[in-house]
């Protein structure tokens, strides 16, 4: 993946066919520890211990279900070669969570990339799901969350074209202000 | 600066020109494939393409949505197209640029890009 942003897409998708109806993204970065901190938790259907160890192995996986294989291995790879690493947590029923920690001061660290552009994407296809979006920078943060959003739209549905562009403009405005102008 | 106030605004803007916009049995559907395959070959940019052409060209009746891997992960990104009453239409190896053509010629003009498609490649 060319982009951290696009792992967040694939590994959303995994919450998506996992029935979640509540999946939160947060970004967070540390620029004295010099880390980035990715998590996707959902309330999905969860895993037992044993597919927990699976997912983590691209070829195991791959053939035993359809709905894991190689994302979540990637994504294991792309914290680790930056000397992080990626950890899952899951309850079978409850849901799951998926953490990677990045060393952003690494030569193999990914760039984050377009992550309004996966956003719009998962909101805009998803809209029977809520996502709650924090972006933290050193303590600060901003919250994007689809049911504030529907509770203001009522029957105006978050896939209509003006309400995707005001997501992706509102998401790059706001990362902008929390990183003080920096463009990154 | 965007707030959550502006929403409202898009709201009543909306309502007015948002007719009964259901998702029919005769809409037009295009299908992107959003599987780990299809997200490394750059399905993300060819999605959000489809969906500001439509918007774009205010075409009512379509409707962009995702699926997971159909199985030739080569030749993503893949879209499908389906248009009521005709057979599947499979793209092949979609950009942005190609998704703007399918648009215009296949979905206003019905005429399929068979260049694009994977009849053309998959020999």
């Amino acid at each position: 993946m060319r982009e951290l942003s696009l792992n967040i897409l694939d590994i959303a998708q995994n919450s998506i066919s996992a029935g979640a109806s509540l999946i939160e993204i947060e970004v967070s970065e540390d620029t004295v520890k010099k880390t980035l901190l990715i998590g996707i938790y959902d309330d999905g259907c969860g895993m037992t211990q044993e597919q927990v160890t699976n997912v983590l192995d691209p070829f195991y996986t791959t053939r035993t279900t359809r709905k894991v294989g190689m994302g979540v291995p990637l994504f294991k790879l792309a914290a680790e070669q930056t000397g992080g690493g990626l950890k899952i947590e899951s309850e079978k029923g409850k849901g799951t969570r998926v953490q990677a920690l990045f060393k952003t001061d690494s030569i193999d660290f990914t760039p984050l990339g377009d992550v309004a552009s996966t956003l719009v994407v998962l909101i805009t296809m998803n809209t029977d799901r809520d996502f709650i979006y924090t972006r933290s920078r050193n303590g600060e943060s901003f919250v994007l969350s689809t049911a504030e959003m529907k509770a203001i739209l009522g029957e105006v549905p978050l896939n209509e074209p003006e309400v995707a562009q005001w997501m992706k403009d509102y998401i790059n405005e706001q990362t902008n202000i929390l990183l003080g102008g920096v463009n990154k | 600066m965007k707030s959550l106030a502006e929403l409202q605004a898009i709201k009543e803007r909306t309502l007015k020109s948002m007719t009964s916009r259901s998702d029919s049995e005769d809409n037009t559907r295009i299908v992107v494939g959003m599987a780990t395959c299809g997200i490394a070959a750059g399905a993300r940019p060819v999605l959000n393409a489809f969906t500001e052409e439509i918007a774009r060209r205010n075409l009512k009746g379509v409707t962009v949505s995702q699926t997971g891997c159909i199985g030739m992960c080569q030749y993503e990104p893949i879209v499908e197209v389906f248009v009521p009453g005709k057979e599947k239409v499979t793209y092949v190896q979609v950009s942005p640029e190609k998704a703007a053509k399918i648009v215009a010629d296949h979905i206003v003009n019905g005429n399929v890009v068979a260049e694009y498609t994977v009849g053309s490649i998959a020999k």
